[in-house]
Order: C-alpha cells, then structure tokens, then sequence
C-alpha cells in the first residue's frame, strides 16, 4: 500500500512538472524569426515552423544547446527541447541573418 | 423607354470596355514569384517594389562616407606597394576592367599562385550584411586586410607597410584629412578601402529605369526573361537570388562538377560545420553579370549560356544538393530570355580615372 503511495505521488509530481513545461511557436517567415529573443524555463520547448515558399534550416552551434534540425520546407515544423539554463544562439545555416537568442532560465 | 435603352448600351459599352482592356494584356502578365506573391509585369507597378533600389549605401557609425575617405581609399584600392613584391594592388583582381573582377576562372595570387575560388565583383557589395564566398568577414571593414596578409595573395608584411604609409608624406596628409585625429594602422587603412568600395555601385540599369516606370526600358524578351527569373516552376533563380541585390546572402551548394573533386573546397562548412553547408556558398548578385564572367565560384561557367544549363540540370554532383536546385525544364525561348534579362542587369560603365599615388 505504502509503495502504491509512492507511486502515486511521484507520477503527481511528473504531470505536474509536464504541465508547466511549455511550447511556443517560432516562425520563419520572410527571411527571419519571428522572434529575435525568446525567455524560456529548463524542460521548455521551441516549435520552428517554416512560413517561407523555400527552405530553411534552425541550429545552434551554442555550449548550452547544440542541434541541427536539418533543412526543410513550407508547412513544416521541428520542435527542440531545452535542458539547460544558458544562452543558446539559433541561427538558420542557409541564410545567416536570420538570428534568434534563447535565455534558457 | 429610348432613356432607358441608352442607359442600357452605356453599360454593355462599359462592360465591352473593361473585357477588351483585360484581355489585351498578355495572359502571363502576372507571376506568382518565389515569395509566393502575385508579381504584375507592368514598369513601374506597385508589385516590384521589392526590387526597388536603397537610394544610399548603409555605412558604418564610426566611418561614415566622406569625400577625404573615399579618395584614400581608392588610392590605397590602386597602390601595388601594399603587396610584398609591390606589384599587386586590390585592383589586380578586382579590376574596373572586368566588372571589378578579374576574368579568371578561380583568381591567381603572390607570383601567380593559382588560388581555389575566383574573384566575386566589388560591384554592390556595401549592401551585402556578410562577405566573402564562405561569409567568413561581416562587413567590408573587416575584410580589407585580408587578402594583404594573406601569404598566397598580396603577402605583405603589415609591420613595414605601417612603418611605410606612417613616414610617407603623402598618405600622412591623406590620413589626417580623411581619419583626423586616428592613427595610420589597420583600422584606418581597412575604413579607407571599405569606403571607397561602397562607392562601386550599380543601380542604373535597364531593369532598374523599368521598376521605376519606364516602358521602354526592357524588350519584351527582357521582362519574359524576368518572369521565368522569379517563377518558381520555370528558372526558380529568385529564391536565392533576391531583393534589389539579387542575393539572399545565403549560402547553397549548387552541385558543380567541382564538387565531386577528391577533396572538393567545403565553402561555409569550415565557417559553420553544419551538414547542409558542405560545398554551399554564398549566392552572388546577378547585377553586372554580362562583365563578370566566367562565373560559380570555381569559375566553371564560361557564359551566362552555360550557367543557365547547369541549373537547367538542377546540378551536376548532387550529394548535399540545395533543396532550392531541380530540374528545371526551360524552352530555349526561356532560356534565352532567361540570359537577356541577366544583360539588363547591367548599369552605363562608369570611366574609372585612375589615382595619382603619393610618392
């Protein structure tokens, strides 16, 4: 009984952490992010939506987060997961003034 | 009665109207581009706006344009004695003879030394946010010094250089005139440059007289040549080439031949080592292209004819192809027309007086 309490509690705790876990929206529209610096808590998560008639692509090459999404077309959507506090500096590697600062907090 | 039939025939006269005026335009004379907008081929239509033209070239806050900084600049631009050998000047590559290029496939460096890429035009670059074929300088300023300390260029040794232009009277005065008050060292040296290339500017072609409402300006084959530029399923060339620049200042690997070397240049990739930037490089303007031949940054293209038949293939070596190139599929109509328009890219020659250098 005392074990199924723990159970219980810990699987509370976990939805209760999911539930404040957020995802936005990110889109790339004209040649740019739709936002250049975005606030966000450990475990939150950006969603890329590619808003453009070509290709793009999202990555960071940052200590704190270190992705490549890859490039791909309209209509389409990548999501990344953050894990750790810091500065994470987004960029699109195909066209290079498109730019967008994470604070991961 | 007789009222209301002239009432009637002044409506189907109007109605004849607007069928004859819509009809008399060609059916393809709106083209829904690369951004995915309705482009309206009319000279001077709200819809070109995109291509319109910055009336000035953006500076830098600490070295705004000034007279004094232009002229040392192009002096400095001319002077061989920035090179080891004193023999080769920025202009030695990028020459007003040649569209401030060169002519050469890839350029030839200190002694002739045959260098990887070729020479990209100075032609509208102050408007580029990022320089050079991998992008690897922001901004002219930060370019300048480069190709004069690079071992395979001019190769000069910068500390006799400063020593040099700090103890030559001439530039001594050129300096105080142009920099007041700043020292004679890189910075001023790399400021003076910039300056003078953000003066190397072509806005005054055929297509720009165009845009701005002249009808005469472009042949019909000119402005076809400008749809199938934008259209997405004819020359797709837009989606790279855009803006009044014609550059996304983007970077593409456009699978040359050159590309399937044993070990090909990876362009952008040393800058970013991301995966899609293996071989991409960072898209030229068209403007000038009837003087910047050959082209491609490995200068495999001899003509505008033959560039058109390699995007026409959609490439060559297609490992880590840009998802912009395809098979495009061109009439030789398209093609030709496609070449025309390239041509109206081209601004009057503007004469090129050359300095006279201080002693």
């Amino acid at each position: 009984m005392k074990r199924i309490y723990r159970i219980l509690a810990v699987g509370i705790a976990l939805s209760a952490f999911n539930a404040q876990a957020a995802e936005i929206v990110v889109s790339q529209k004209n040649k740019d992010f739709s936002q250049k610096h975005v606030k966000l808590k450990v475990g939150d998560s950006i969603s890329f939506r590619n808003d453009d008639p070509f290709f793009h692509n999202v990555f960071s090459l940052s200590d704190t987060a270190s992705f490549d999404l890859g490039s791909y077309p309209q209509g389409q959507s990548k999501s990344v997961k953050f894990t750790k506090a810091g500065t994470v500096e987004i960029e699109c590697s195909i066209h290079p003034n498109m730019k967008l600062v994470v604070e991961v907090q | 009665m007789k009222k209301a039939f002239l009432g009637g025939a002044v409506v189907i006269s109007m109605t004849v109207g607007a069928v004859v005026s819509y009809a008399s335009k060609p059916h393809d004379a709106v083209v829904q581009d690369t951004d995915g907008e309705a482009i309206t081929l009319e000279a001077g239509h709200g819809s070109l706006g995109k291509w319109r033209f910055p009336d000035a070239v953006p500076a830098p806050a600490d070295n705004a344009i000034t007279a004094e900084r232009v002229e040392l600049g192009k002096k400095l631009f001319f002077d061989p004695r920035l090179s080891r050998d004193g023999n080769m000047s920025c202009a030695s590559c990028h020459s007003p003879m040649f569209g401030w290029s060169d002519a050469l496939p890839t350029a030839r460096g200190f002694r002739s030394e045959r260098l990887e890429r070729a020479t990209p035009t100075i032609f509208n670059t102050g408007y580029n946010p990022i320089q050079m074929w991998d992008g690897r300088k922001p901004t002219l300023e930060a370019q300048a010094m480069g190709p004069m300390e690079a071992s395979s260029e001019m190769n000069m040794d910068l500390g006799r250089l400063f020593k040099w232009l700090n103890t030559n009277p001439g530039y001594r005065a050129e300096f105080a005139r142009a920099y007041p008050g700043e020292a004679i060292d890189a910075n001023t040296v790399s400021k003076a440059i910039a300056t003078y290339e953000r003066t190397i500017v072509s806005k005054n072609s055929p297509f720009d007289r165009w845009v701005a409402g002249d009808k005469s300006a472009l042949t019909p084959q000119e402005v076809r040549g400008f749809a199938v530029f934008i259209d997405p399923n004819k020359g797709n060339c837009s989606v790279c080439h855009s803006g009044p620049n014609f550059t996304d200042n983007g970077f593409h690997n456009l699978g040359l031949p050159s590309w399937g070397d044993p070990n090909p240049d990876v362009g952008r990739f040393a800058q970013k080592a991301i995966g899609k930037m293996k071989g991409a490089f960072k898209t030229p303007t068209v403007r000038e292209a009837a003087a910047t031949a050959p082209y491609f940054h490995d200068g495999s293209a001899e003509t505008l004819e033959q560039l058109v038949e390699h995007y026409n293939k959609g490439g060559v070596v297609k490992t880590n192809l840009s998802p912009n190139m395809k098979e495009l599929n061109l009439t030789a109509e398209d093609k030709a027309a496609l070449v025309a328009f390239m041509r109206s890219l081209s601004s009057p020659v503007t004469q090129v007086a050359l300095p006279t250098l201080p002693n």
